[in-house]
């Protein structure tokens, strides 16, 4: 672990990961929308107002719950839930949304358009946008329309337009490869609100920082209830946005971080993304990173149970603590993961989404090697109520 | 073998403008497509950009979109596309472009893509998710008898412009409308006007103009303010629908060329 970590460099890059992999066209919005973060970070007011969002609108500071029922049931270390899921719209995707609906606005942007897999994106972006009254398109793949339909219907009460998109595996990667071509053709007056620590700089960097009041109440909120840090904190990883916000407090600090990607049907079948567990190096969606792909660097087909969860990428910065074991990275798989959504709801009374149910799994193989004294903290990163129909499907009660 | 910007000069000196043919690699069918490239040249193709298709084409419209995935369907990846040119090289000396993405070429080696490029006689390669920031992470000496064709957008500011003219070898490609390929709805009066204020800026290279130029008609509204024309989606477009020899689409090339000189 560095003492000295201050990722990523002025161009954009987390080691050799990151960067700035996109057409010409839009380098140079890149360039004004950094250059905006930059002033607008500096700049009380703005900071002043985020906060406030947060606290009035979004309800921050979000509980860290002792999970006592947890605790009993695996008799090891304890455990504390970071409530994520007690977020206005349901999920952490609301802190970066807030924060780059400034942002658009500081940029005099009056389009907005985003991409979204399980939907959490779509409406925090749509919530977002209906408040402060910007016009709102979220690009998403035909496969989870269908699986979550709910949240499909939320955002078009928020007042936002759903975009099909019917190429490709026609989920979260195809919904974002049509959000970039909007945006490259509609660059003039349109901002784009990425949903996670992914794409091409300075995005991997602002969605962590809008994300990071995560961590950092979190180390608050620990050093109140126990007076220390916690042993480990455990995060599930789409593109890993909720976990490199609960994680970023505690990169120089003895705390093991430990992320979770979803294994799908199980890691030795084609049917997964735990990118970091099995990708090598790519060029993918404006960035370099860990990615899904054959051969001859095709993307892959890949597969979630969760539609948040389902991407071939990961974000650079993610790669980057990979490589250098800032944090570890292990998968769960669908079946585990509904297991452990049924476990949370009946021990807690807390119905995760299916995305921070792989978080809540990770116990199973962490919990038995850890001691009584230690504390463990697991991100609910949102709740169940999008995924019900996946789950009762699933569970058939 | 000429480099491309003496080919560009040549055709220039005699009053010609260059007409420069996107195809994608084994589209529409790999069996015949050797002889599709050859007979577009004989039709009035100057150079042709040759693409290696990518699962995930972020600059490209629906149309390349769709070559690219039955490209894919067809099993062509970058070893099929070097067979290609190397029947291709072997039955002209015009300029050869390869044209894709940065993944398909990382995943192969970037040192052997640029090995095999120059032994088999590639004069370029437009790569567009590598913009000049990338430049020196993704490109190495070996690509110096190669050139690396860089693109300019109407986004792209006039200091910007410069550093893209210095860094790019061959040609610069201007991309008149910001927008993925094959993009119909542009303000032809601002593309015009974006398009002359980079030629005035472009010392060093060759410029030719490409995206969104369907017709005709547009080859000829541009055609004054560069130096060649480069048509992609329009041609990809007219061979979904034609015949297997072709005829449609050699005819529109034939058409476009007659319009550059
Ligand atoms: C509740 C929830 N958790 C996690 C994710 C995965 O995203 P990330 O890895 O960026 O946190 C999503 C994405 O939709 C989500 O809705």
């Amino acid at each position: 672990m560095s003492n000295k970590y201050n990722s990523p460099d002025v161009n954009g890059h987390f080691g050799k990961f990151g960067g700035k992999y996109v057409p010409e066209t839009l380098i140079t919005p890149l360039k004004e929308l950094e250059e905006t973060y930059f002033q607008l970070t500096k700049e009380k007011n703005f900071q002043d107002e985020l906060n406030k969002l947060n606290k009035e609108y979004t309800g921050r500071p979000t509980p860290l719950t002792f999970a006592d029922g947890l605790t009993k049931y695996f008799d090891k270390a304890k455990i504390y839930l970071k409530r994520e899921d007690l977020c206005h719209t349901g999920a952490h995707k609301i802190n970066n949304a807030l924060g780059q609906i400034l942002l658009a606005k500081k940029l005099g942007k009056t389009r907005i358009i985003a991409e979204t897999g399980a939907g959490q994106h779509g409406v925090a972006t749509a919530t977002v946008c209906a408040k402060f009254g910007l016009k709102c398109f979220v690009y998403m793949g035909e496969v989870d329309i269908e699986r979550q339909s709910l949240n499909v219907f939320r955002m078009k009460l928020l007042g936002a337009e759903v975009i099909p998109v019917s190429s490709g595996s026609r989920t979260l990667k195809d919904a974002a490869n049509e959000a970039i071509r909007d945006w490259v053709t509609n660059v003039k007056d349109t901002h784009y609100i990425i949903g996670s620590v992914v794409g091409p700089h300075p995005y991997p960097m602002i969605v962590r920082d809008f994300q990071s009041v995560i961590g950092k109440e979190t180390k608050e909120q620990i050093q109140i209830a126990e007076e220390r840090l916690p042993d480990y904190i455990v995060a599930c990883v789409g593109g890993g946005s909720n976990a490199i916000g609960i994680f970023y407090s505690f990169i120089n600090t003895k705390v093991k971080l430990i992320g979770v990607e979803a294994a799908g049907y199980g890691i030795n079948t084609n049917k997964h993304c735990a990118t970091l567990t099995l990708g090598r190096e790519g060029i993918f969606q404006g960035m370099k990173t860990y990615l899904l792909q054959n051969d001859e660097g095709q993307v892959s087909e890949v597969h979630s149970i969760s539609a948040g969860l389902d991407y071939p990428g990961v974000g650079p910065e993610h790669s980057l603590f990979k490589d250098e074991v800032i944090a570890d990275y292990y998968s769960v798989t669908d079946d585990e993961a509904i297991r452990a959504t049924e476990l949370l709801s009946k021990a807690e009374g807390i119905i995760p989404a299916l995305e921070s149910a792989h978080a809540v799994a990770y116990l199973n193989y962490l919990m038995p090697n850890t001691k009584k004294d230690e504390i463990v903290i697991v991100n609910i990163s949102g709740r169940g109520d999008k995924d019900l129909n996946t789950i009762k499907d699933k569970l058939g009660y | 073998m000429t480099t491309i910007a003496n080919y560009i000069s040549g055709k220039n000196n005699k009053n010609e403008k260059v007409l420069s043919v996107f195809l994608t690699s084994g589209f529409p069918d790999k069996n015949n497509f050797v002889e599709l490239a050859l007979r577009a040249l004989e039709a009035g193709a100057d150079m042709l950009e040759i693409g290696f298709p990518f699962s995930d084409p972020l600059a490209d419209g629906p149309i390349i979109q769709h070559s690219s995935q039955i490209a894919l369907e067809n099993g062509i990846n970058i070893t099929k596309t070097f067979n290609f040119i190397k029947e291709i090289r072997s039955r002209t000396d015009k300029p050869l472009i390869l044209m894709g993405y940065a993944n398909p070429v990382l995943s192969y080696g970037i040192e052997k893509f640029a090995e095999n490029a120059k032994s088999l006689g590639v004069n370029g390669v437009i790569i567009p998710d590598i913009p000049i920031e990338e430049y020196e992470n993704f490109y190495n000496h070996l690509f110096d008898e190669v050139n690396t064709i860089l693109l300019v957008t109407p986004t792209t500011s006039n200091d910007r412009i410069k550093l893209i003219d210095e860094k790019s070898s061959g040609f610069i490609y201007c991309v008149s409308v910001s927008g993925t390929t094959g993009i119909t709805n542009q303000d032809k009066i601002t593309s015009i006007e974006f398009v002359k204020r980079t030629r005035s800026i472009v010392k060093k290279n060759k410029m030719l103009v490409g995206f969104g130029i369907s017709s005709v008609k547009d080859a000829q509204s541009f055609a004054p303010y560069c130096d060649g024309i480069i048509v992609g989606s329009a041609v990809i477009k007219s061979l979904m629908n034609d015949s297997s020899d072709y005829v449609k689409t050699l005819d529109l090339i034939k058409k476009l060329k007659q319009a550059l000189v």
